[in-house]
Parts: structure tokens; sequence; C-alpha cells
């Protein structure tokens, strides 16, 4: 069996911010189709290794999209080449209602899902007038998983913490979505529940003070507890 | 009652004045950061080109010789903004020192290079006979130019509110002033909002530019730089980033500074705003409006 096409390759990112080396040499390949996984402890640089991809902070070293290098563009030229973000705190406009929030992430040119983001959260064809701003956390993170889902030519979405400070509800329904992306895009999570994350995800990238320390199956991850606790923490032992 | 009429108009008036330039410097503000004290030298130039594009035809009605006034102020004021964005400001985002210098030293070196030009006299500006004549509303005369100046305030005020609720680049606005970064996340080139809004600020600060003329009657070098400071206050008062804040804040201020200058000692309207705009930041940080439109 051939081995699936890399979508990404990351090699060698390093990022300095306010004179501190939060990446040092961070290197992995993200394979087309299904949900990579990015974990690690608190404060490891997960979050920063998804901005620096999309070049929100700045870098070295390379990251290549489908065969393109990317470091060279600008933000919005590498979300053109269809990396989509769903930042860790959600960022929705909050003084713009759901329509316009949305409204703003059509890209012009791109085939537009409405169909499958009212589908997966018909809430926000409800809310559609409503100010981003005044939706429980829940609302606020399907308005920004939709945004992401929104253009069909996105290759890659970028997802941190999607579950994080949610109810149990809406916690499956998001997972319910993310597995429902899947399908359409291929998706690099970054997710702390670990019960969500081997549910979800197939290969695993593990970073450690800005490094990576593991890269594998999950469930060789998962499936061993010295393992996962040596590279998880604390947090790996309490979860299946 | 007459006089408190010609105070309020008259406030209104020269609130307009401080909305025309409040607007471009708040949306300037909430979407890039930027302090731009280059927006009086924008109002001084355009007011200059307007003035001598009028007195190129000379020969014309009055009518149409302020209408070129009007319109070559604005297209100036349009054209300096945009080249100042794209040459002194573009390469300095995120270097808020070196903007401030930037601007400072273009505003300071625009307004000495105009007294060099044109002398420090004040310059008359040919207007309509019916613009020198006065309205009578409740008992009191009222300078027309304060009703013209008033009027186009508002216009200018429901193009602006239009753009931004109403077009795509306007949402880009709005959306780039609460979070610049996601807009760009979102595959925006926020770069072209930044220009565009450097642009539209500088068109309502030529238009203020050539109205103040109007207003007063004569064009002088310091202008603009007087009305920058109310300007800026009103940009605070009313909520950064916000063009209705600014609105709100321009009329207050305007009318407050009349008011207290006609009733109170010389100088006493002009501190009195100052001690509004402590008080305002004392007990409202965010001014009038937190919102972005
Ligand atoms: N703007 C910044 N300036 C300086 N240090 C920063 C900045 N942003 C993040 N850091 C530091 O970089 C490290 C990595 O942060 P990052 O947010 O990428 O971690 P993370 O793995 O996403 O953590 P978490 O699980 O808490 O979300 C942390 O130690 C953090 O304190
Ligand atoms: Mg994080």
């Amino acid at each position: 069996m051939s081995a699936p096409a890399t979508l990404l390759a990351v090699r060698d990112l390093n990022v300095y911010l306010a004179e501190s080396h939060i990446l040092q040499g961070v290197s992995f390949d993200v394979r087309a189709g299904g949900i990579t996984g990015l974990l690690g402890r608190n404060g490891v640089g997960k979050t920063t290794t998804l901005r620096g991809i999309l070049g929100l902070v700045p870098r070295t070293g390379s990251v290549v999209l489908e065969g393109a290098e990317t470091t060279k563009l600008a933000v919005h030229e590498i979300v053109r080449r269809g990396v989509a973000y769903v930042p860790e705190d959600r960022d929705v406009f909050a003084g713009l209602t759901v329509e316009e929030n949305l409204r703003l992430a059509e890209r012009a040119g791109a085939p537009l899902r409405y169909d499958l983001v009212y589908e997966l959260f018909p809430e926000l064809e409800q809310r559609a007038a409503q100010k981003a701003g005044t939706l429980s956390g829940g609302q606020q993170q399907m308005v920004a998983l939709a945004r992401a889902l929104l253009n069909g030519d996105n290759r890659i979405l970028l997802v941190d913490e999607p579950t994080k400070g949610l109810a149990p509800l809406v916690v499956r329904h998001v997972v319910e979505a993310l597995r429902r992306a899947a399908e359409v895009a291929t998706i690099l999570l970054v997710e702390q529940n670990l019960s969500v994350a081997h549910s979800l995800v197939r290969d695993v990238i593990v970073l450690d003070q800005g490094r990576v320390s593991f890269i594998g199956d999950v469930d060789q991850l998962m499936g061993d507890a010295a393992l996962a606790r040596r590279h998880l923490g604390l947090a790996a032992a309490g979860s299946h | 009652m007459t006089t408190i009429a010609l105070l309020l108009i008259t406030g209104l008036g020269l609130g307009a004045l401080y909305f025309l330039i409040a607007a471009g410097l708040s949306l300037i503000w909430g979407l890039m950061r930027v302090l731009n004290f280059a927006h009086g030298a924008f109002f001084t130039v355009a007011a200059y080109a307007g003035w001598s594009a009028s007195g190129l035809v000379g020969g014309a009605s009055p009518e149409l010789q302020w209408l070129v006034a009007v319109a070559v102020a604005v297209v100036v004021g349009g054209a300096f903004a945009t080249l100042t964005e794209v040459v002194l400001i573009r390469p300095l985002y995120a270097r808020h020192v070196g903007q401030v210098l930037v601007t400072v030293g273009l505003a300071l070196a625009t307004i000495s290079l105009v007294q060099g030009g044109f002398g420090s006299d004040p310059k008359r500006l040919a207007l309509p006979a019916w613009m020198t004549g006065t309205t009578t509303i409740v008992g009191a005369n009222i300078p027309n130019t304060r009703l013209l100046v008033i009027a186009f305030a508002l216009a200018v005020f429901a193009l602006l509110i239009f753009f931004l609720r109403r077009t795509r680049f306007g949402l880009i606005v709005r959306a780039g002033v609460e979070n610049r970064a996601m807009v760009q996340a979102l595959g925006i080139d926020v770069q072209r909002a930044f220009t565009l809004v450097f642009a539209i600020g500088g068109m309502a600060a030529g238009l203020a530019g050539i109205l103040a003329g109007t207003y007063y009657g004569t064009i002088d070098p310091g202008r603009g730089t007087s009305m920058l400071i109310f300007a800026f206050i009103v940009v605070i008062i009313g909520g950064l980033g916000s063009v209705t804040g600014s609105a709100v804040a321009a009329i207050v201020v305007g009318v407050l500074q009349q008011f207290l200058n006609f009733y109170g000692a010389a100088g006493v309207g002009d501190f009195s705003v100052v001690l509004l705009l402590a008080i305002v930041l004392l007990v409202r940080p965010g001014g009038f409006s937190g919102a972005s439109t």
C-alpha cells in the first residue's frame, strides 16, 4: 500500500517571542485526509505552531503546503491557499452578527458550503441576526468552526482546542462536527481533552517544550499508559 | 432664546467640522492603531488646493468657483492621505514611536511649506452671495454657512454609516477594528483596507478644510493644527474606532465650547472641553461607545 500524500510539511520551524525561543526546530508532516492530533502539555507551543504555520508570528524554517513553500507569503495569501484557522479563543467578531461573521469569511471564487454549515449548526441560521458577542461559548465555537468550513476549497483546518470550556453536550456536538468536517478537509487538531483526541485523530504529533517528542499512531500512544504519561503528563493517566 | 438658537447652531457647525476630521482619525486609529498627527496637514493642504483652484476659475460664477474648491479639496485630501499611508506609514506599522514622529514631522513640514508658499495671512475664499446671507430660525439670524456645514457633515455621516454597514469593505473595517489578525486569518488583505480608510479619512479632512474656510470665510495655515487637537479629543470621548461615537462627541464638544466661550470668560469653553475629556476618561475609559461603528 502506498503511503498517503503529505499535505503539509513543517520543517525546522523556529519561533522567538519576546526574546524566548518558543519553538525550537519543530518538524512534522500532516497526511492528506482525516484528523492529525497536535498534543502536549500546557504551554509547550501547540498554539504557536499553528500561528507559525499561518504566519501570524515571525518564524524561520519551512512550511510546505501541497509541495509549495509558504513561508514567504503574507498571512492572507497563505489562508487563500486553503488554510483555515479556528483559534483557541475562537476570535469571533463580537460586534458583528453571526451572518456578518460568516459573510466576512466568504472567499471569492470558493464554492460556499452554507448547506453543510447550517446542517451541522442549525442554531447559526436561527441566530443569523444576533451579535456574535452575545452568543454562548459553544455557539461562538460553532461560528468559528463554520467560518473555517464555509469555503469549499479549504485544504486544511488548523483547529485549536475546540472543546475547551464547553459543556459535555456541546462537546459532543463539536466532536460530531469535526468528524463531518474531516470528510471534506484535512484537520490538524490541538486537543487537551484526550478522550476526544483519541476518538477523533489517527496520527499524533506530541510537542514538549518547543520540540517534537513523539510522532506516531494514536493507539500506540494512548494504548501505552507509561508512554502517554511520559509525553502528555498527568492528564493522560486519568483519561481513557 | 435667539442667542441660544444662534449659539446652538454655531456650536453644531463647529461640531460638524470636528466630526469631519474626527471620523477619519477614529477609523484610522481603530483599524491600524496609528495616531495620525498628519491629519491636520491633509486639512490644510486640501484647503489651500481648493482655494487655489477656485482662483484659477476666477472668471466663473461664485457658485461654480466654490464647487470647484470643494471638489479639489476632497480629491487632494484623499490623494495626500493615500500617499502618506503608502510611503510613510506602511513601512512603519507596529513601530508606534516611528509613526508618531513621521506624522508629526509631516504635519510640521507641511505647515511651514504652506506658510512659505502662501504666507501666513488668511486668504479669503470666494463664496456665493447666498452663503454670506442668513436664515432666520426661531428669531435668530443664522449664517447660512453654519447650516451648509451641518448639512455636509450629516451627508458624510450617512455615507460613512452606509459604507460601514452595507459594503464588504465596511464589514472588513468593522471587523478589523475588533481584531486585525483574525481578519487576515480569514484570507483578507487588511493592507488594502488600511489604504482605503486613509483615503476616506483624507477626503473627509479635505472637505473639512474647505468647509472651515467657508465657515470662517478665510483659510490660514494654522487652523488645521488647532482643529486637530479638538478632533483628537472628540475621537477619544466618542470611543476610538466608532464613527457614531465621534458624531455624538463632536456635537457635545462643539456646542459646549460655543456656549461656555460665550457665557464664560475667554477660553472657558476650550478648557471645559479638556475637562470633559478628563471626566470621560475617568468614568468611561472606552469613550461614549465601545462599539465598532
Ligand atoms: N506573545 C508571546 N510572548 C511571549 N511568550 C509567549 C507569547 N505567546 C506565548 N508565549 C509562550 O510560549 C509558550 C508556548 O505558548 P503556546 O500558547 O503556543 O502553548 P500551548 O501549547 O498552546 O499552550 P496551552 O495548552 O496553554 O494552550 C508558552 O510558554 C507561552 O507562555
Ligand atoms: Mg494553546
